[in-house]
């Protein structure tokens, strides 16, 4: 069987429906809607029209030649998801789930978010089609991206910050469920990325995948051939499932995740879940994780919120066992040195999450070599980083630094 | 002996239904909660459910998630959940379940881990996210060791569902008696009712409700239809703002609404 054609819910040993029975029905009701949505042209269409006249698809890809000098001279390619309307590529997902809740006659919504895109997506996507909406965002993230939280507030999103465990991402996803739980029969879960029960690794990962399917055309048209390599960066995994897809039966092409390094992969501070995690269940899925020898998730580090999270989608351990894709750490220092250099090079600034699948290109490009074309995913745009950046960077004159 | 199953029974036909109450393991510390839980039999609880503290709670609400991240914080092993029936089993005999997510369970062993609990005199498991569809490994080692499984069922289920968690569970069928979490609510929902009947219907040896039971009169209410009432946060919040003289006292008074006409 193509690669491409593996559905939920299982991914090989990953994947699944670990909920409280108070989900199964709403997940069911999901997962069929869904199933018939994929059915009817019509939806595919009006997600399309979507596309073109709101979001702004196809998104272009970029070369980038200044840049691809400091990664041995091979070609790089981006695909510029940081150039849909709200600035990541997490529009694309939060359209297709809005338009499914309203066939599903729910009036509100609840997201999840860690860097706020997705937040901000569901806020946005709320106020188009006219629905209640709560975001649930972890403290910590909160204050390190408080841009987007008033982006979500003036959206008219209600913006919950999430006080429990490590306040991030993961504590996030636990509050929304619990709400969900309560809810359920007025509210839909919009979620952001390719993990959680079924069907959200699977239809998450559809909505995304027009991402591959544009960019592996706009390459070929481009170059005459298929790329070498592809690249994204990987928290939950949804920007690199969004562009690994269309790859996944090309045999040519090497695929490429690069992971949240933190202060290194070897220290305790990491998002590296592939790497370093073991195969367990949270939120809903079986899938790699960072847990102790009990199975306590434990708290995971990155500069970068998108990508400050535990777990990764059971597609993504399914590639990784089976070794059609490769996922290797790339430490927050690699990622703000490699945003500065595409801003600098280039005059792009990337957000910190897709920093990482830049930074990870320029070390394939120096082991592939100058014959090698790496397509990178640049999944969102570094504005709302930039109180980030300028701290890591010294950007901020003394006397408003403090 | 003293299985689940019979005690449910003996108590519908001496009383109104058996009290089942619910504590973490290792809240406030170790010692107070295997005191505290020694106390709720002591007080007339008949089945006791000691959850295993976890990172990512996601059926438990506020004050539940307090007391177990104060566990963790302090340093709770799995191995002390065993420990814990061990020695709670050596002095008092209700029957012992223990309320875990499934992920310990998993990275434990489920075969160990059955094997654990049964040779600590533990009775059995309840399970909040693990569904029957995802649980024929734990079927399996249930089915060897003779351990009694608790799957949930939710008023938002359908009959086949109803049908599948009436015949995978054994012990007792638990009932959440709102779309909800865990945490007292002033009135428990007439949505329990209806889906005791629907498990009823459903051929269930027994049906128990939680989530939402916080008082006497209340356990009394839910016993006119089912079979046992679970109480949880309110014995929490009784033993983190009153001690283990808190959870006694609380106990008692819960008691008396298997007593009540």
């Amino acid at each position: 069987m193509a690669l491409r054609a593996q559905t939920g819910p299982y991914f090989g040993d990953f994947g699944g429906r670990f909920v409280p029975e108070s989900l199964v029905a709403a997940l069911d009701e999901l997962g069929e809607a869904y199933d018939l949505a994929k059915l009817d042209p019509a939806f595919g269409e009006e997600l399309a029209e979507l596309g073109r006249s709101y979001t702004g698809r196809p998104s272009i890809i970029t070369e980038v030649p200044r840049f691809a000098a400091h990664a041995g001279g091979a070609r790089v390619i981006l695909k510029r998801e940081d150039l849909n309307h709200t600035g990541s590529h997490k529009i694309n997902n939060v359209l297709g789930q809005a338009l499914l809740t309203k066939r599903i006659g729910k009036t509100r919504v609840i997201a999840e978010t860690g860097a706020g895109q997705h937040g901000v997506a569901t806020a946005t996507a709320a106020a188009l089609f006219g629905l209640d909406c709560v975001i649930y965002m972890g403290e910590v993230d909160t204050e390190r991206q408080a841009l987007n939280v008033a982006r979500m507030r003036l959206l008219g999103a209600e913006v919950i910050a999430v006080t429990a465990g490590s306040r991030t991402l993961k504590d996030a996803i636990n509050e929304a469920m619990r709400d969900w739980v309560t809810n359920v029969e007025t509210t839909n879960y919009i979620f952001g990325t390719v993990a959680g029960p079924h069907p959200f690794p699977e239809m998450v990962r559809d909505f995304q995948k027009i991402i591959g399917e544009e960019a592996r055309q706009q390459v070929i048209d481009l170059t005459g051939g298929l790329p070498t390599a592809v690249a994204a960066c990987v928290g939950g995994g949804s920007n690199a499932i969004g562009i690994f897809h269309a790859f996944l039966d090309d045999e040519s092409v090497a695929l490429y995740g690069f992971e949240a390094g933190g202060e290194g992969a070897e220290t305790e501070r990491h998002a590296a879940t592939i790497t370093k995690g073991r195969p367990g269940v949270l939120h809903g899925a079986r899938s790699y994780l960072l847990q102790d020898e009990d199975g306590q998730t434990i708290e995971s580090h990155s500069i970068s919120a998108g990508l400050d999270y535990p777990g990764v989608g059971p597609e993504h351990s399914w590639l990784a066992a089976i070794g059609r894709a490769n996922y290797r750490p790339v430490t927050d220092d690699a990622a703000m040195q490699a945003l500065r250099l595409l801003t600098r090079t280039e005059g792009i600034i990337p957000a910190i999450e897709s920093a990482h699948a830049l930074a990870g290109a320029l070390e394939l490009g120096r082991e592939l070599g100058p014959e090698a074309t790496i397509l990178v995913n640049l999944s969102g745009r570094g504005d709302k980083d930039m109180d980030t950046a300028a701290h890591y960077f010294e950007l901020y004159d003394q006397e408003n630094a403090e | 002996m003293n299985t689940v199953g019979s005690v449910i029974r003996r108590r519908n036909e001496e009383a109104g239904g058996a009290l089942i109450g619910y504590l973490p393991v290792g809240f406030p510390t170790f010692d107070e909660s295997v005191e505290a839980a020694v106390a709720m039999v002591e007080n007339g609880v008949d089945i006791l459910e000691l959850g295993l503290p976890y990172s990512d709670p996601v059926m438990d609400g506020p004050v539940i998630q307090a007391a177990t991240q104060q566990a963790l914080a302090n340093g709770f092993r799995l191995a002390d959940g065993f420990e814990a029936v061990r020695r709670i089993t050596a002095r008092v005999d209700a029957p012992v379940l223990i309320m875990t997510y499934w992920n310990p369970v998993v990275q434990y062993g489920v075969d160990r881990f059955a094997d654990d609990l049964v040779a600590a005199g533990g009775a059995g498991l309840i399970t909040p996210d693990l569904i029957p569809d995802e649980g024929s490994e734990w079927i399996a080692a249930s089915e060897r060791t003779g351990l009694d499984r608790v799957f949930l069922a939710a008023p938002t289920s359908t009959d086949a569902r109803i049908g599948q968690v009436v015949e995978a569970s054994r012990g007792f069928v638990y009932a959440v008696s709102t779309m909800g979490i865990t945490g007292a609510r002033s009135d428990v929902d007439r949505a329990a009712r209806t889906l005791v009947e629907r498990l009823t219907a459903a051929d269930a040896p027994a049906s128990c409700v939680g989530v939402g039971i916080s008082t006497a009169a209340q356990v009394a209410e839910v016993l006119e239809y089912a079979q046992g009432a679970i109480v949880g946060s309110a014995l929490v919040n009784a033993l983190a703002t009153g001690g283990v003289a808190a959870v006694g006292e609380l106990a008692a008074e819960l008691a008396r609404g298997t007593r009540a006409e």
